[in-house]
């Protein structure tokens, strides 16, 4: 637990003198993601700069070193019955909330709790510069100046350093139910997008191997009354289950096999190539293991609404983000020259014009 | 940034006609009189003049004629917003998305909408109910408030602190940039590869883009809904009632504080039965399915009565669940009925800073001899001051504005914000260099180059020049707790 901001500061302005690049990392569980790190380039380690800034359990407001992982932080969480709503996977113990935030990542529960970048309130950022600014804040409403916090989402550290992130968190839901069923995979996507039509207190929505899982968690009244009417047999090691999911733990996941994730429309029939796939958040992200061109992929995306990313394994020297107009190309380029005009940080981690 | 046009505005209108319906564009002084302000209306100014246009490609072409000449460009939904975002620019020209009124498609399965721009917020959730569904952020100005504007301002409402804010309901936004671009930034997935462009242009005061079109998330319209309404004989109280609901793991689809001047003026305008006596008052509201509501209530009458309630009333019924918000809804016109003008103010707090603002803000009232009433969205901390003025007793009107900026320097002294979901627009860009130093400013003046490098879209918004500031930041009237506070 050390706040380590100035020293991270100096790093930065040391590299900026010295015309270097510098690669972020926090628990380097996600070297994976991301194009190939740049190898000229230095470290610069946030995993040390952890801690509990300030934490209201009845604000509903956490504020966090980017550096603290996960773990600590859903423990500190969970000793007053509260939770990160958004289930972010874990690549590992030290997986931080820095990394999530700047990867985007959250698990099972996202369509219904919303995602990382959604409950985020405010950030503290080190930019190109070397200074060490404050965007959004500790409360949930907050429209002064740009939403620079939430801008970080994705942005996969080539914007600045996060040092520190204020993030909504709420109370862990009282009951949990897991209702299975079979179900082919072209049935699955009307099935599960027509229970999250219903005001049921459905929380997540999965497809894998034949088989449909839908959760329901919320006041235990609710839960019960809902898994009663709705088919499907209760799945006893239904937490087990959205863990595995959660963290990509699942036997899907296993193997060397190129990732492919493909984050579309809900309700467009899942494209059709053959091959493993998983389908989550009721439809909305949909996994696919195989060789395939990023081309293709984005192609596949695109016919149902929405892009493609290679998220583990394949050629990492390559693009492995949904390749962007060039309009929104020339606005990322400028975004990064605003905060970064030195282009210091990740450089090519994102993409190979970023 | 050069803001004098290398036309006429003649020579404009003459172009603006050659391809939009020649009524639509507007330059006599009569008929662009009511484009002078938007809610805000202290705040005016004449426009140059104003068009209509009705298609996309037709903003597109006044976007590229006025970037060639670097016309500023004000874009403008309903004209209710209530920070002077919309106001004119003396040598600009207002783009009025009034004609962008059609709700494209409704897809009940994937629970989202497609809308242009100037679709009423209202509108949404009464087209989406007919498959049992809603929109839902809800500002108190839904009824005419635009769809558009909603991005632009990051709107909220009551239910915020369950459902969230616009930015938490958008899957994706048309943008036609300053240069006359058409991009669209989302997907119909839930998110989008790369930084996170969509969170940016939410909340931005129409100074990075023109949206033309927005794809909404809809939501399940819950099955039950049931209010508790609780008064206390103190602020403390309530606001201590309030992290008890919170702390019991309940979250209500809505939760409202209101102080003694407002619960009074609210009664007598909507006849609620409000207890008049209580120096506060909450509305809890509690929904989801039957079980869980039925489950809820109870738990939450019986913190309230823990925890001091004075009166605790459950609604029974649809028509009496109307009755209790009704009055809070009305609050604004019956504080009106009070006073012959009021200005409502929009700071976040902490809330366990609320009881501390209160009566700081008493204080206030006190020296400046204007009374305050507060309505409190107390679930997310949004606190809406309406300061009660006339503004033909000379002067008064300054005393109220200074008065209202010191509260919200003094929500940014509590770590609060000087705007929850109004906005900044021209009214708190002075505020602006309390909450942020020049460094933070600085940054923001480079993100809007990013995307309007010539400054003509909604110039002199938003976020204040660096010389502004080391004014403001030395002005006399400044006092000791105002300082920016920044470590």
């Amino acid at each position: 637990m050390a706040d380590i901001s100035q020293q991270l500061q100096e790093q930065v302005l040391l590299a900026r003198d010295a015309g270097h690049k510098l690669n972020i990392v926090g628990g380097g569980t996600k070297s994976f993601m991301g194009r190939t790190a740049d190898a000229d380039a230095g470290t610069l380690n946030t995993g040390e700069h952890t801690g509990v800034v300030e934490y209201h359990p009845v604000e509903l407001v956490l504020t966090v070193r980017a550096g603290t992982s996960l773990a600590e932080i859903e423990a500190t969480l969970a000793e007053h019955g509260q939770c990160l709503h958004f289930e972010p996977p874990r690549f590992g113990e030290g997986s931080t909330i820095g990394g999530t935030l700047a990867c985007n990542l959250s698990g099972p529960a996202r369509p219904w709790s919303g995602s990382v970048r959604d409950q985020v309130l405010g950030v503290r950022l080190l930019n190109g510069k070397g200074e060490h600014l404050r965007f959004g804040g500790q409360v949930m409403k907050n429209v002064a100046g740009y939403d620079v916090s939430r801008l970080q989402a994705g942005a996969m550290g080539t914007l600045g350093v996060i040092t520190e992130i204020s993030l909504k968190v709420m109370p862990k839901p009282a009951a949990s139910m897991t209702l299975v069923q079979e179900m082919d995979q072209v049935d699955c996507i009307r099935y599960m997008n027509s229970r999250a039509v219903e005001p049921k207190p459905i929380t997540a929505a999965c497809w894998v191997d034949g088989k449909v899982y839908l959760r329901l968690s919320g006041a235990r009244s609710a839960v019960e009354a809902t898994a009663a009417k709705w088919s499907g047999e209760v799945l006893e090691q239904g937490d087990e289950f959205w863990r595995q999911i959660q963290h990509l733990q699942h036997d899907f996941f296993a193997g060397d096999a190129p990732l492919w994730r493909l984050s579309v429309s809900s309700v467009a029939a899942n494209p059709d190539l053959k091959g493993p796939w998983l389908i989550d958040w009721a439809g909305s992200q949909r996994w696919y293991r195989g060789e395939q061109e990023l081309g293709r992929m984005e192609a596949l995306a695109k016919a149902a609404g929405g892009q493609a990313s290679l998220f583990r394994g394949g050629d990492r020297n390559g693009e492995v983000m949904n390749h962007q107009p060039e309009a929104l190309k020339g606005i990322q380029r400028r975004l990064k020259n605003a905060f970064d005009p030195d282009n210091i940080f990740n450089p090519g981690r994102l993409y190979s014009w970023l | 940034m050069t803001t004098k046009p290398k036309v006429s505005k003649a020579a404009l209108a003459e172009q603006f006609r050659g391809f939009i319906d020649p009524d639509y564009v507007i330059t006599d002084d009569e008929t662009l009189k009511p484009y002078e302000c938007d809610g805000l209306a202290m705040y005016c100014e004449m426009p140059m003049l104003v068009v209509l246009p009705e298609t996309v490609e037709q903003v597109q072409r006044v976007m590229r004629i006025c970037s060639e000449y670097g016309v500023p460009v004000v874009a403008r939904g309903a004209g209710t917003g209530l920070c002077a975002g919309a106001m004119p620019h003396k040598e600009g020209v207002v783009l009025s998305l009034a004609k962008f009124n059609r709700i494209l498609k409704i897809d009940p399965l994937e629970r989202t909408a497609r809308l242009q721009p100037g679709v009423r917020n209202l509108a949404i959730s009464e087209e989406a109910a007919q498959f049992g569904l809603y929109y839902g952020p809800d500002p108190s100005s839904q009824i005419a408030c635009t769809i558009g504007g909603n991005v632009a301002e990051n709107s909220g409402g009551v239910h915020c602190l369950k459902y969230g804010l616009t930015v938490h309901n958008l899957l994706s936004v048309e943008l036609i940039t300053m240069e006359g671009e058409r991009i669209t930034i989302g997907s119909d997935g839930l998110d989008a590869c790369g930084m996170d462009l969509l969170a940016l242009i939410t909340g931005s005061e129409g100074l990075l883009g023109v949206v033309t079109e927005v794809k909404v998330k809809l939501l399940p319209k819950p099955e039950v809904a049931q209010v508790v309404m609780a008064g206390f004989d103190s602020i403390e109280k309530a606001g201590d009632a309030v992290g008890g609901i919170i702390e019991h793991g309940i979250i209500p689809g809505g939760l409202e504080m209101m102080d003694s001047h407002a619960i009074v003026a609210a009664d007598d305008f909507a006849q609620a039965g409000y207890p008049r006596e209580a120096k506060a008052l909450l509305l809890c509201e509690v929904d989801g399915t039957e079980e869980e509501v039925h489950e809820h209530i109870a738990e939450a009458e019986e913190v309230f009565r823990k925890l001091g309630a004075t009166s605790v009333r459950t609604s029974q019924s649809e028509e009496e669940r109307a009755l209790l918000w009704k009055g809070r809804k009305s609050a604004f016109p019956a504080v009106g009925r009070i006073s012959p003008d009021y200005y409502c103010m929009d700071g976040t707090i902490p809330r366990r800073q609320l009881a501390r603002v209160l009566l700081e803000m008493e204080k206030m009232s006190d020296e400046y001899g204007l009374r305050v009433a507060n309505v409190f969205h107390a679930g997310d901390g949004n606190l809406h001051p309406l300061i009660l003025f006339d503004a033909n007793v000379p002067g008064e009107f300054e005393r109220t504005e200074e008065f209202g900026g010191r509260i919200l320097e003094l929500c940014v002294e509590v770590g609060g914000c000087i705007t929850g979901e109004h906005g900044v627009g021209v009214e708190k860009i002075r505020q602006m260099a309390v909450q942020f130093n020049d460094e933070e400013l600085q940054q923001f003046h480079d993100v809007k180059a990013a995307f309007d490098p010539a400054g003509i879209l909604n110039p002199g918004k938003g976020v204040p020049t660096l010389r502004f500031c080391q004014e403001y930041r030395s002005l006399e009237h400044k006092h000791e707790h105002t300082e920016a506070d920044h470590g």
